[in-house]
């Protein structure tokens, strides 16, 4: 087994805690990881990455080789196709849909999802919109990681439990905000379009 | 065994404080910071009274720990690599005197400068310094280099350098604890002249480190971090460094058919090298950084046909490794996934946070000279080197720590007038002090604005030493007590501001302006931390 993950978005949006989850359900699982982490200058407004490794055998590189990644996870769509390199032929995109616009140049935005809608394999999700209904506007991306769930290799039990591990510190209706979000993301990626074409 | 998920960097402090760590002494600094910050909020270390305190640079961090060791216990410094650069007169001259208790030197490279002015390989300090250097290839290998390192360090009685790479110090892994073991004693060296480097004593020392370099080769000979793995294939043999190791397995994951020796113990296992030359027709060399082994391999008689690497363009020459870099290396069918397309993908620079007391000193500061023209704002390290980025185009330096005032000034000597120096309080504290001194002394035409946002920003937010107590350092030195000016950056205050900043540029002689409003992101935390003591 291994999956190679990319989780990509903008400074301060929240990938950390998403590597965090997927590495806790990863740790209790026996399996191994790697996870690269970028820290420092480009934290601050700039785009963030951080490649995840998860394998039942020994993992050597820290980095995915380009070509190679299972999934891309990310909380915001240019920045999902910013790594489009990294992708393996049959890789997914999961992306929230919401443009974090703070460069001045950024792209149409029509554009950028549909450039996202042109692979075969990807989920263009509204985290935002649905952690707001559901949960809390924070929990954006723990919805975007609920939609990714399918592909991440692991038993969606699992990850659920490991939310529950890392919210626990917040409290119980904190745990469940992100819980509700969790199972929204997935429930919106088992209904909507590519998503049906594969398991 | 306990197995815990750990960071390089953490790998790096639990494997020290599992080893006997009595004091670790550090200035923050990508991409080392880690490695204090997980010894702070460690209980155990903690319970213990392991010293975490930051220093104030890297130099006063190096002298601390070496002092530590003067007494007997075991004790680290931890830095970026262009920290040794601070640290280095302490550094080389402890190989000198020598360790006691065991010393370690942790420095953080960045390859690729994702948070650098440079990407210096400190193995060359190493080397420099005529003591060993660990260069571990993975969090396990970062763990249990400490225990060795002390261990070695006590033997040879000599500092030990640890050199990690940004990819391992921030990436995570699993890594087993070993058995911890206590901390030293107090004990006095037993020669009392042993760190008096007079030059008679010194020459002794240094007599005695020279020979000690035939231990040293013998150590690296017999290192379990440097391994030699057979191979069939004989046509090319594989030197791989540190994590160059890592991206070599990955291009082989049902083994590498060539033979390879792996180096993470320095200075280079000879025995094996020469063992790899007699097998092998050619060999490449995989290293993240600087061609540091390739380079003395080479050395001038070179026939430019046995050894490949980063020098004959079969490695780019600069820049980190990865796994597609040394794939191409090998000549290996690269993957790849569909290219970056740029219409839709655009550059995405970091930038300074909404709300940022930095955006208002500059465009303060833009204000005031727009009449002067540009170029004459020396800058240093810090949050605010963004500021020479759009929109503000403000600064046109940034060199090293504290290089903003000394630059203003000698600019001022050769007649740019006025000149403004634009450094960060932990920066002014870190290098900056003296450099104001010497302005002081010759009463230069330079207006140094501190930058005070009450935190190391950059890094994180960790304490700022002038917190507190700027405006007693600047008049202590020396600065008069009109031409030190205390603003507040605040959009509201901006005419004020700019009417101060003016006076004090028209002041024919050395003033300082401190810009002063907490960081935004420490205000957040401060905030969030004083929730949770509440509920």
């Amino acid at each position: 087994m291994k999956r190679d993950i990319i989780l990509a978005g903008v400074g301060g949006q929240g990938i950390l805690t998403i590597a965090t989850v997927i590495g806790y359900a990863v740790v209790q699982s026996g399996l191994q990881l790697k996870q690269a982490e970028v820290h420092g200058m480009s934290q601050r407004g700039g785009d963030v990455q951080s490649h995840l490794r998860i394998a039942d055998k020994e993992i050597f590189s820290d980095l995915i080789p380009e070509g190679k990644a299972d999934l891309i996870i990310s909380v915001e769509p240019m920045e999902a196709l910013r790594y489009t390199s990294f992708l393996a032929p049959d890789g997914w995109i999961i992306s929230n849909k919401k443009p974090f616009s703070n460069v001045m140049n950024y792209p149409d935005y029509e554009k950028v999802w549909r450039t996202i809608d042109d692979y075969p394999r990807s989920v263009l999700i509204d985290g935002d919109t649905i952690a707001r209904d559901v949960a809390n506007a924070k929990a954006m991306n723990i919805v975007v990681l609920g939609a990714a769930s399918r592909h991440v290799g692991l038993p969606v039990n699992d990850l659920e439990k490991a939310i529950a591990a890392i919210f626990e510190r917040k409290g119980a209706v904190i745990v469940d905000a992100n819980l509700r979000a969790f199972r929204a993301g997935r429930a919106f990626a088992e209904t909507h379009k590519h998503a049906s074409t594969s398991g | 065994m306990k197995r815990m998920l750990l960071l390089g960097d953490e790998a790096i402090a639990q494997g020290a404080l599992d080893a006997g760590l009595s004091g670790v002494y550090a200035y923050p600094g990508t991409p080392s910071t880690e490695i204090t910050e997980y010894i702070q909020h460690s209980k155990e270390a903690k319970e213990r009274k392991v010293h975490s305190q930051w220093s104030t640079n890297e130099k006063t961090a190096m002298e601390s720990a070496l002092g530590m060791s003067y007494a007997g216990k075991r004790s680290m410094a931890c830095m970026k690599h262009v920290g040794l650069n601070v640290a280095a007169d302490g550094f080389v001259n402890a190989g000198i005197t020598g360790a006691n208790g065991g010393l370690i030197v942790v420095s953080a490279d960045d390859p690729s400068m994702h948070s650098s002015q440079n990407e210096q390989d400190s193995r060359y300090y190493g080397k420099f310094a005529l003591i060993p250097t660990i260069e571990p290839a993975n969090q396990q290998e970062a763990y249990s280099a400490m225990a060795y390192s002390f261990d070695l360090s006590e033997k040879y009685g000599t500092p030990v350098l640890v050199r990690l790479t940004t990819r391992l110090a921030h990436s995570r892994s699993g890594v087993e604890m070993q058995e911890a073991r206590g901390e030293n004693a107090l004990r006095l060296p037993e020669n009392k002249r042993q760190f008096v480097l007079l030059p008679a004593i010194a020459r002794k020392n240094y007599d005695r480190l020279v020979k000690k370099q035939i231990d040293f080769d013998q150590e690296s000979d017999l290192s379990p971090f440097n391994i030699y793995c057979e191979g069939s294939d004989t046509s090319l043999g594989i030197i791989a460094c540190g994590l160059g190791y890592n991206y070599l397995m990955e291009n082989y994951p049902d083994g590498c058919p060539h033979p390879i020796l792996k180096i993470g113990q320095y200075p280079i296992p000879k025995q094996y090298v020469r063992r790899m030359f007699h097998e092998c027709a050619r060999v490449l060399v995989l290293e993240e950084g600087a061609p540091f082994v390739e380079e003395q391999l080479r050395g001038i008689l070179d026939d430019n046909n046995t050894i490949v690497g980063r020098m004959n363009g079969t490695v780019p020459r600069t820049g980190e490794l990865n796994p597609n870099i040394v794939a191409k290396s090998l000549a290996i069918h690269v993957t790849t996934g569909s290219p970056l397309e740029p219409r839709v993908v655009v550059p995405r620079p970091p930038e300074l946070c909404n709300g940022c007391p930095h955006i208002d000193s500059f465009v303060d500061l833009n204000t005031v000279l727009e009449k002067f023209g540009d170029g004459r704002v020396f800058s240093d390290i810090g949050c605010y080197t963004l500021g020479a980025l759009e929109p503000f185009n403000a600064i046109n330096s940034c060199v090293d720590m504290g290089a903003s005032i000394t630059m203003a000034k000698g600019a001022a000597d050769a007649g740019l007038i006025p000149s403004v120096a634009v450094i960060g309080d932990s920066t002014f504290t870190h290098s900056g002090m003296t450099g104001l001194l010497d302005a002081i002394i010759e009463d230069s035409p330079i207006t140094v604005v501190i930058v005070d946002n009450e935190t190391t920003g950059m890094t994180g937010g960790q304490p700022s030493h002038a917190r507190g107590r700027l405006e007693d350092i600047v008049s202590g030195l020396g600065v008069p007590q009109q031409h030190i000016r205390v603003l507040e950056p605040l959009k509201r205050n901006h005419e004020e501001n700019v009417a101060a900043i003016k006076e004090e540029l028209d002041h024919p002689g050395i003033s300082v302006i401190i810009q002063r409003r907490e960081c935004i992101q420490t205000i957040a935390t401060t905030k969030k931390e004083a929730k949770k003591h509440e509920a």
